[in-house]
């Protein structure tokens, strides 16, 4: 379990690139399809917020690669 | 005092808050079409409504950082005040919104003191849930904070309910007849939901006044042993951030679409997509609710015999795979195919030629009629014709039939609750369990900033642009009304699949350190 756990954490560190480059990708189609200021705003408000929660998924991925997740603590003292 | 008494009284008096909290901030979501002409420029319905809706997301995204303000305050000066703190800012900013003057009156500063007012409540709200879960967690014996907290949990639900029945109750009652009521709700009357707040808020702080510190708060403070820093304790440590990571990305991002999805996007469907009445539409959510919410009451007590996880992913597993076949009965149920139409029966309600909106040499010809069906079903039938100025496309006819205010028979708007009560329920199995699960993956000293982060991007973004994103992805695959779910499956699908690798379902049975 825990080989699969770190195997996986790869996964998760290539999803946030992978979800940064589709967020902006779609987003510049979106943008050039319909230029109105509406599109605009909430395009740039996707951007803004799921920007630093792909960076916080490739951590989550390095964490588990790391093999950090491969036992959680029992106590508070573990953290 | 009985220690059973005491906790009914903690439960009571922060259920009592948090649910008028979010009965404050569900008003504003539930009346966006109404408050999108008053607020936002009328030029076009559609940027109107997407305009109120990014209002309602910018509440959402916010919150994230009221949990960051109020939970680091909650660490640092206690639960009571913090969450007392966070009611008042709710409470007030959700009065002054009923007492701003619309565009036509005050012009841009509208829609900007709207938005400022909305962000305000966004912040208090990212302050309140997580003292209030922490608050009767902390207060709660160990083999029963699944079954005590999940009282926290019925309160976003019953906001919700509500803030329906405020709206419908008022929307009825401003004049002896329905359309001079619904006249006046939509121009003044919808302040109404708004004001009623303030006294709710009243009561509220009352009680949580005579509320005691959280006595492991009160121990910790007496030992000294009070946080210095609870930020970067809380996201500056590795051994706590790898924590907060996986609560959110395992567990509180698919609850938060779940969720949304079942409470939000199903009611803004039905209106929306399928065309149901107003008034229909809201009457099912709130029967939905009102079948669905003890629930969270029994799947929080199941989490504490057989743990949280499991119930949480495999609410996640049934939602994920039955969305696309509910959301299709949803459209089957609506539709006009398949009905017969009593033509005896149909009453011309509208004939009138408008300018088109694409092209202002063109005119579009409108008859909107009411259409009676042999099931008892009654649809307003809009038929428009675009009449070319053009000489060469004159003979060419361009004509559509939409419906819209669709009044159901009985037997399909019962069908509609089950599915609602459906889709409700599967928002209690993952949201019933999550504030015990929440509680005991942080210590006593930063958990009310560790556990309101994560909860709150998981609800507030990933949750509260659910609405907003399936729309959206609507208009972009416009021949799939299905389309907008896509977003809750991938976002559900990947929490499930973290959740069920990564998450333990060992009942932590010491939340005191």
């Amino acid at each position: 379990m825990n080989s699969l756990k770190r195997g996986l954490g790869i996964v998760w560190m290539m999803l946030g690139p992978v979800t940064i480059f589709y967020l902006l990708k779609t987003a510049a189609a979106e943008i050039a399809r319909k230029p109105h200021i509406d599109t605009k705003i909430q395009w740039a408000v996707f951007v803004v917020i799921f920007i630093p929660i792909a960076i916080g998924m490739v951590i989550f991925g390095y964490y588990a690669f790391k093999g950090e997740y491969d036992q959680l603590p029992e106590s508070s003292k573990e953290i | 005092m009985t220690q059973s008494k005491t906790i009914w009284q903690v439960i009571a008096a922060s259920s009592v808050g948090t649910l008028i909290e979010w009965y404050d901030f569900y008003i504003f979501g539930s009346l966006a079409t109404v408050i999108a002409d008053q607020f936002f420029p009328k030029t076009n319905p559609t940027a109107a409504l997407l305009s109120t809706l990014a209002t309602f997301a910018a509440g959402f995204i916010v919150r994230p950082f009221g949990a960051l303000v109020f939970g680091r305050l909650g660490d640092l000066i206690g639960r009571k005040y913090t969450f007392l703190l966070t009611l008042v800012l709710m409470g007030g900013s959700t009065f002054a919104i009923g007492l701003v003057p619309g565009y036509a009156t005050i012009g841009f500063a509208a829609p900007l003191l709207v938005l400022l007012l909305r962000l305000i409540q966004g912040l208090a709200l990212g302050g309140e849930y997580g003292g209030a879960a922490t608050y009767v967690a902390e207060h709660a014996p160990p083999n029963r904070r699944g079954y005590y907290t999940s009282w926290i949990q019925t309160t976003a639900t019953l906001g919700l309910f509500f803030s329906l029945g405020v709206i419908l109750i008022t929307r009825h009652f401003l004049a002896p007849d329905l359309n001079t009521s619904i006249q006046r709700f939509n121009d003044w009357g919808w302040r109404i939901p708004f004001w009623v707040s303030i006294l709710l808020v009243i009561v509220s702080i009352y009680i949580r006044l005579r509320m005691n510190e959280s006595p492991l708060f009160a121990k910790l403070k007496t030992e000294g042993k009070v946080a210095k820093n609870p930020l970067k304790e809380s996201f500056g440590h590795k051994a706590n951030l790898k924590m907060v990571l996986l609560a959110l990305f395992g567990a509180t991002m698919g609850q938060g679409v779940v969720w949304y999805t079942g409470q939000f996007y199903a009611q803004s469907f039905l209106e929306n997509v399928c065309g149901v009445d107003f008034d229909q539409s809201r009457t099912i959510l709130i029967w939905g609710i009102l079948f669905a919410t003890p629930f969270f009451v029994v799947f929080g007590g199941l989490s504490d015999k057989i743990g949280r996880k499991w119930i949480m992913l495999i609410g996640m597993l049934v939602a994920i795979c039955s969305y696309q076949y509910i959301f299709k009965q949803f459209l089957t149920l609506t539709s006009p195919e398949g009905k017969t139409e009593l033509t005896d029966h149909r009453k011309l309600l509208e004939d009138k030629v408008i300018v088109s909106p694409a092209n202002p040499a063109d005119s579009i010809h409108l008859v909107t009629s009411e259409v009676h069906y042999n099931d008892g079903a009654v649809f307003k039938e809009v038929k428009s014709d675009t009449l070319f100025s053009d000489a060469s496309r004159a003979a060419v006819t361009k004509t559509s039939i939409k419906y819209k205010d669709k009044k159901l028979n009985t037997w399909a708007y019962r069908k509609l609750i089950v599915w609602i009560f459906v889709l409700i329920l599967y928002v209690t199995m993952v949201y019933g369990p999550i504030a015990a699960f929440l509680v005991e993956m942080f210590p006593t000293r930063i958990r009310y900033t560790s556990m309101s982060l994560p909860y709150h991007i998981g609800n507030g973004v990933f949750g509260g642009l659910t609405p907003f994103i399936a729309t959206l992805l609507t208009t972009i695959y416009v021949t799939d009304k299905l389309s907008g779910l896509w977003y809750t499956i991938i976002i559900g699908a990947v929490c499930l699949f973290i959740g069920a690798i990564y998450i333990s379902n060992r009942i932590d049975p010491d939340v005191n350190d």
